[in-house]
């Protein structure tokens, strides 16, 4: 089993790249520092005695898109795009560098990978294609709607992408975060039983991607979703969420 | 930034701190810069205030193994692997831990900032004779790997110096060559103060020695005690041949500390201590056990530290000079014995010369005792303290979170070159603890 990680300096990739080492899955970590990852390349080496591999990737370098994908192993079973920006709503409706910066990295970016993985693995015909979508793009909130947007995005091209590589045996999984304790989230104040640690979204990942799920949340969001997904936009709009 | 409720092991004190984990040199290198009165945290495993203060760098989140010569038994690894880590990673290749406290639940940097000892501290010295370079990110935002020779200044006071000289990053590690993960163990009941020390001067030889002791006896039973000893099993040692470097264990005979926690509640502590000396009936015992429950008797009841309630405990650990030794404790068991504060966990062992300036051990006994916070605990350890500074013995940093600054300045005889020595090497105060301000260190 080989697993590419796109976006493995992040908090999630680093819990997926250790869950899928443990069960002894070659890994390659691509993010836009690869440096970065050289500590737990060789920490994942030595633990499990498994080959990790270092890439550069830029999200938001398109044109690179093409290159990096020609110069992938053949052998990739599972790609993981979890490079994500939050990014910060007050600073984007003020200046559009922000805004432009949440929208590219989380849709622009993350759908020019995936269609260049989407050509990779219809050509092999099987292999997992997993996108970290989020909760936010389920129902636009005041707080977040720029990273809120572009995850709705996301998660409809991943439904789409889903739909139409059904038929060349290509499992595409949106995973469906809510709130989790990570670097991007540090400065917030989470309520503490509905974050998740990054490394239940990892088993979370993993279980999906091994039952072929095509939807994952995590505990309870489904519910939380399904809730807020009831209430009438003429209540929504009022509640400061 | 959320400030966050923190405890040590024995939920005293707890304070609100902020917190910052990092992934990357250049976070905690960002934190570093933008702070002052930051001190490094590891797995939170310390008896006291030594790892809390106003801003804490946790860390746990830094935790990779760098590189592991598996022939030479060398292993880099940063400061936030901790040791049960590391053994489930050497010991399938035939190495283990050169000294290793009473739990393996601690980090790497927290075993260098408070060098700690084991059971052969007798024979091999305290963690740092085992570290051959450290990484650090210094008060002054450089970074600089160290060795004992190449910078021996902030070497001795970084180990034991309970994290004030920088944030640890990084260290190397001589491990030690094992053939199984077994442990040849005897086991020798002793009635009295007296017999436990010549027991321990008669098996000096043993690689690893240590005495549960029962605090609450007293007349001529005062000291009544179990020794334990060890030695690495080797290969034709072992009945079996396969499976023999194993982490877990899988051995069916297991030392007699299993019990869940409900039982150690009910227990008073009297019973438990009488039973727990009378449970081995002979005077000696020979077995081979797995190294966890040698070594790690109270780390299979996960959180034992739970048991002594809400309100938490203290650890009290001294050591006083060899010549001192037996007179001290006897005096010191008496106090206990006839106090309301009785200890359930006694750790008596004979330990080896002195590691460095700032570290804890030096040539004699140390005991180690728990008690349950209660009033007039605290003025009951200073009284104590009193009798231990009367014999020339000192208390243990990583244990302590109530010394009076008095206690630490007149026993520990570095105490002023460490202070100069952060004075200058930290002169914006960019690292201090709880404790380090207690004492007045820094």
């Amino acid at each position: 089993m080989k697993i590419l990680i796109l976006g493995a300096t992040s908090d999630i990739g680093i819990a997926v790249a250790k869950l899928y080492a443990s069960k002894r899955a070659n890994i390659i970590l691509a993010s836009r520092n690869s440096r970065r990852s050289i500590p737990l390349a060789k920490n994942l080496e030595i633990r499990y005695e498994i080959a990790v591999d270092l890439m550069e990737f830029d999200g938001i370098n398109y044109q690179s898109h093409d290159d990096f994908v020609q110069q992938l192993p053949d052998d990739i079973d599972i790609a993981l795009c979890v490079f994500g920006y939050l990014g910060d709503q007050e600073e984007s409706m003020k200046n559009w560098k922000e805004a432009e910066k949440i929208l590219t990295t989380n849709y622009l970016g993350a759908i020019s990978i995936l269609d260049q993985l989407a050509i990779y693995f219809s050509g092999k015909g099987n292999g997992s294609i997993i996108g970290i979508s989020s909760v936010a793009g389920d129902r636009g909130r005041g707080s977040n709607y720029h990273y809120g947007s572009a995850k709705a995005g996301l998660t409809a091209y991943l439904s789409g992408l889903r739909n139409s590589l059904y038929t060349k045996g290509v499992n595409v999984i949106t995973i469906k975060p809510g709130f989790v304790a990570t670097k991007m989230t540090d400065h917030l104040d989470l309520p503490k039983p509905l974050t998740n640690t990054p490394e239940e979204i990892a088993q979370l990942i993993y279980k999906a991607q091994v039952n072929k799920k095509a939807v994952a949340y995590p505990f309870p969001w489904r519910l939380i979703m399904f809730i807020i997904g009831l209430i009438p936009e003429s209540i929504f709009k009022k509640l400061n969420l | 930034m959320v400030k966050k409720v923190v405890s040590n092991w024995t939920k005293f004190p707890e304070i609100e701190a902020d917190i910052n984990d990092f992934l990357y040199e250049e976070e905690v290198s960002k934190t570093l810069q933008n702070n002052v009165n930051i001190i490094a945290r590891g797995n939170g495993r310390c008896y006291g205030d030594a790892s809390l203060g106003a801003r804490i760098i946790s860390t746990l989140k830094y935790d990779n193994i760098l590189e592991f010569d598996k022939k030479n038994g060398l292993i880099h690894c940063q400061s936030g692997v901790l040791l049960s880590d590391l053994l489930s990673v050497i010991v399938p290749k035939g190495w283990f831990l050169p000294v290793t406290p009473g739990t393996k639940f601690i980090t790497i940097g927290g075993a260098i900032a408070s060098n700690v000892h084991g059971k052969n501290h007798h024979k091999d010295g305290a963690f740092s004779n085992f570290v051959s370079s450290i990484t650090m990110l210094k008060p002054n935002s450089e970074i600089e790997t160290f060795s004992k020779e190449s910078n021996p200044e902030l070497w001795d006071f970084t180990c034991g110096g309970m994290g004030l000289t920088g944030i640890i990053l990084s260290a190397q590690i001589r491990l030690k060559k094992i053939e199984s993960s077994y442990i040849k163990f005897r086991s020798i009941k002793a009635r009295n103060l007296d017999e436990i020390f010549k027991l321990f001067e008669e098996n000096e030889a043993y690689t690893y020695s240590m005495a549960w002791i029962d605090c609450l006896q007293t007349g001529k039973n005062i000291g009544r005690s179990i020794l334990m000893l060890g030695e690495h099993a080797n290969q034709q040692s072992l009945k079996r041949s396969k499976d023999i470097l194993n982490p877990k264990d899988k051995s069916l005979f297991k030392l007699p500390f299993n019990f869940p926690t409900w039982v150690l509640n009910s227990f008073s502590l009297s019973a438990f201590n009488f039973a727990y000396y009378h449970k081995q009936r002979s005077k000696v015992v020979n077995r081979t056990v797995h190294y966890d429950g040698f070594f790690y008797p109270l780390d299979s009841i996960l959180e034992w530290n739970k048991m002594y309630g809400r309100k938490g405990f203290l650890q009290y650990q001294f050591v006083i000079p060899l010549e001192k030794s037996i007179e001290g404790l006897r005096e010191i068991l008496e106090r206990i014995g006839k106090s309301k504060f009785g200890s359930f966990l006694g750790v008596l062992k004979l330990m080896g010369k002195e590691d460095n300036s700032i570290s804890f051990p030096i040539k004699g006994y140390t005991l180690a005792l728990d008690f349950p916070i209660k009033n007039g605990l605290f003025e009951f350890l200073d009284e104590l303290d009193e009798i231990v500074l009367k014999h020339g013995g000192r208390l243990y940093l990583s244990k302590d979170a109530r010394m009076k600054k008095e206690t630490f300045w007149a026993s520990y005889h570095s105490a002023e070159n460490l202070r100069k020595y952060l004075s200058s090497s930290d002169p914006k105060n960019k690292i201090s603890s709880l404790q380090s301000k207690r004492l007045k260190i820094h």
